[in-house]
C-alpha cells in the first residue's frame, strides 16, 4: 500500500527534474558533439599532414612538424585556448596599429574553441599516425616505386590506407578523450554540456544531482562512440591479416 | 636480336665505407634470360636495384632501351614502369586483393580506365594461374601464390625487362616449383629477364647466360654449361660445388 502511494511522488519528482534539465542539457549535448566533431576533423586535417611530413618530409618540414607537435603536446590545452581567444585580439590591435589588417584574428568564442581543440588534437593525432606509418614496412614503398609510383603516390595509395587502419584503435581513444576534454571550452563561455550543467546548478543550487547526470551523459556518449568505432574497425579489417600476425 | 635492352656500365655503390659494387658492366639483349649467382652480400640485389634506380649508384651509367636512366633529368617514375621487379619477400600491398594489387599500378600510374584495368588485371592473374584467387587478400594466400601475384603485378605494367631478386628464397620448399614454373613460362614467351637466384636447376634449364659475382665484381660469365662444367675461375667452381651440394638432391628429384 505504502509503495503504491509513493509512486506518484517519485514520478512527480522525476518529471520536475526532467523539466529542470531539459532542454538545457539537450542543447549542451549537441554543442559538445559539435565542438568535438569539428575539433577531431580539424585535428585530422592538421595531424595527418604533420605525421606524413615528419616521416617523409625534407629536413626543414620535419622540424616544422616536430615543433608544432611538441608545442601543442607540451602545453596545457587551457593555455592554448586562452592564447587563441584572449591573446590573438592583442596581436590584432597591434597589427591594426601598424596599418595592417588584423580584425580576422578576433575570434568568436566557438571558433576559438574549434581551433584550440583542433590544433591540440592534431598534435596527438599526428603522433598516432606517425607510429602507424612507421609500422608499414619499407618494402611496401619500394614495391610501389618499382611499378612507377612517385613517393607521394606511394604514400597516398599504399601507405596511408594501411596506416590509417592501424591507427584506428588509437584514434578511437582520441575521440573519447575529445568528447570529455572539449568541456574546457565552458571557460570561454561556449555553452557545452558541462556549461549548461553549471547554469542549472547556479539557478537551482543542486550541484550533486546535476554533476552526476552530466557525468552519466558523458559516459553514455563515450560508450556509444566506442561501440561505433569498434564496428568501424571490424568493417575495415583486412581479411586474413589477423591470422598472418598470429603466425608471425 | 642483339639490341641491348639493359646496358650497365662501370657501376659503383658503397654503403658507408663498404663498397658493394666495384665496377660492374653488363648488357642484356632482348629475350635473354640472365642468371646472377654469388655469395650473399656481394651486391647482386644492389645491382638489380641500380637498374631501376631504387638505389642510386655512386658512379656509373645505366641504359634502358637505349635511354639513359642515370641521366640527370631522366623521368625515373616513367622508367620504372618499364622495368618489372619481383622481390624476395613479395611486398604485395596488404590492403588490396590480388586483383587490386595488379590493378593499382594500371589505374594510378598508367591512368587506365577502371573497366579496362580490371580486365587486364584478370588476364595477368590468369597468366600466373591465379584467376580464381582474384578476390583474396595477400594474407589469405600462400607464399607461392603471393609471389605469383607479385609477378602478375609487374607484368601488368607491360615491362621491357623483368628483374627477379631471389624470388624463391623466402618460400617453403614445396611452393618453389609453382613460382619457377611461371618464370619458365615467361622465359619461353620471350620475356627478357635478369634473375638473382640459387635455383641451379632453373639456371641450367632456362638461362642463356650466367654471371658469378663476388665482392662487388663479376668474376666470371658465360653460358650455364660453361660455368657448371668447366668454370675458369676456381671460386666459381667452389661456389657452384657448394650450392649444388646444398640444393642438388631436391633438384635431381625434380628432374
Amino acid at each position: 500500500m505504502q509503495g503504491d502511494a509513493a509512486l506518484p511522488f517519485i514520478l512527480e519528482g522525476l518529471l520536475a527534474f526532467w523539466d529542470m534539465i531539459w532542454p538545457g542539457l539537450g542543447k549542451g549535448i549537441l554543442t559538445t558533439l559539435q565542438v568535438s566533431a569539428v575539433g577531431l576533423v580539424l585535428g585530422l586535417l592538421a595531424g595527418l599532414p604533420a605525421a606524413v611530413a615528419r616521416v617523409y618530409g625534407p629536413r626543414w618540414l620535419r622540424r616544422l612538424a616536430t615543433a608544432y607537435i611538441e608545442m601543442f603536446r607540451g602545453t596545457p590545452l587551457l593555455v592554448q585556448l586562452f592564447v587563441i581567444y584572449y591573446g590573438l585580439p592583442d596581436v590584432a590591435f597591434w597589427l591594426e596599429g601598424l596599418g595592417l589588417p588584423g580584425k580576422w584574428l578576433i575570434l568568436d568564442n566557438t571558433v576559438a574553441a574549434y581551433i584550440a581543440l583542433g590544433l591540440n588534437s592534431g598534435a596527438y593525432q599526428a603522433e598516432y599516425f606517425r607510429g602507424a606509418i612507421q609500422a608499414i614496412g619499407a618494402g611496401q614503398i619500394m614495391a610501389a616505386r618499382a611499378i612507377g609510383m612517385s613517393q607521394l603516390q606511394a604514400v597516398i595509395n599504399i601507405v596511408l590506407p594501411q596506416a590509417l587502419r592501424l591507427a584506428l584503435p588509437a584514434w578511437s581513444n582520441e575521440v573519447a578523450y575529445m568528447v570529455k576534454y572539449s568541456s574546457v571550452v565552458f571557460i570561454i563561455a561556449v555553452p557545452d554540456l558541462l556549461a549548461r550543467g553549471q547554469f542549472i546548478i547556479s539557478k537551482h543550487y543542486n550541484p550533486m544531482e546535476i554533476l552526476l547526470t552530466v557525468g552519466a551523459i558523458y559516459l553514455a556518449m563515450v560508450l556509444i562512440i566506442s561501440t561505433l568505432m569498434g564496428r568501424l574497425e571490424k568493417r575495415l579489417r583486412i581479411p586474413g591479416l589477423e591470422l598472418e600476425i598470429e603466425r608471425a | 636480336m642483339s639490341e641491348a635492352i639493359v646496358r650497365v656500365q662501370d657501376l659503383h655503390k658503397a654503403y658507408g665505407s663498404t663498397e658493394v659494387l666495384s665496377g660492374v658492366s653488363l648488357e642484356v639483349n632482348e629475350g635473354e634470360v640472365l642468371v646472377i649467382i654469388g655469395p650473399s652480400g656481394t651486391g647482386k640485389s644492389t645491382l638489380l636495384r641500380c637498374i631501376n634506380l631504387l638505389t642510386r649508384p655512386d658512379q656509373g651509367r645505366v641504359w634502358l632501351d637505349g635511354e639513359e636512366v642515370t641521366a640527370p633529368h631522366a623521368d625515373v617514375n616513367h622508367i620504372r614502369e618499364r622495368v618489372g621487379m619481383v622481390f624476395q619477400d613479395f611486398n604485395l600491398f596488404n590492403h588490396l586483393t590480388a586483383l587490386g594489387n595488379v590493378m593499382v599500378g594500371l589505374t594510378k600510374v598508367k591512368r587506365m580506365p577502371k573497366q579496362e584495368a580490371h580486365e587486364l588485371a584478370l588476364f595477368e592473374l590468369e597468366r600466373v594461374g591465379l584467376q580464381d584467387k582474384a578476390d583474396l587478400y595477400p594474407a589469405q594466400l600462400s607464399g607461392g601464390q603471393k609471389q605469383r601475384v607479385a609477378i602478375a603485378r609487374a607484368l601488368g605494367m607491360d615491362p621491357r625487362v623483368m628483374l627477379f631478386d631471389e624470388p624463391t628464397s623466402a618460400l617453403d620448399p614445396e611452393l618453389i616449383g609453382e613460382v619457377l614454373e611461371v618464370m619458365k613460362k615467361l622465359a619461353r614467351e620471350g620475356m627478357t629477364m635478369i634473375v638473382v637466384t640459387h635455383e641451379m636447376g632453373f639456371a641450367r634449364e632456362v638461362s642463356n647466360r650466367m654471371i658469378f659475382m663476388e665482392h662487388g665484381v663479376i668474376v666470371e660469365q658465360g653460358p650455364p654449361e660453361q660455368l657448371f662444367y668447366c668454370a675458369e675461375h676456381p671460386r666459381t667452381c667452389e661456389f657452384l660445388g657448394k650450392i649444388t651440394e646444398l640444393y642438388g638432391p631436391r633438384q635431381r628429384e625434380e628432374e
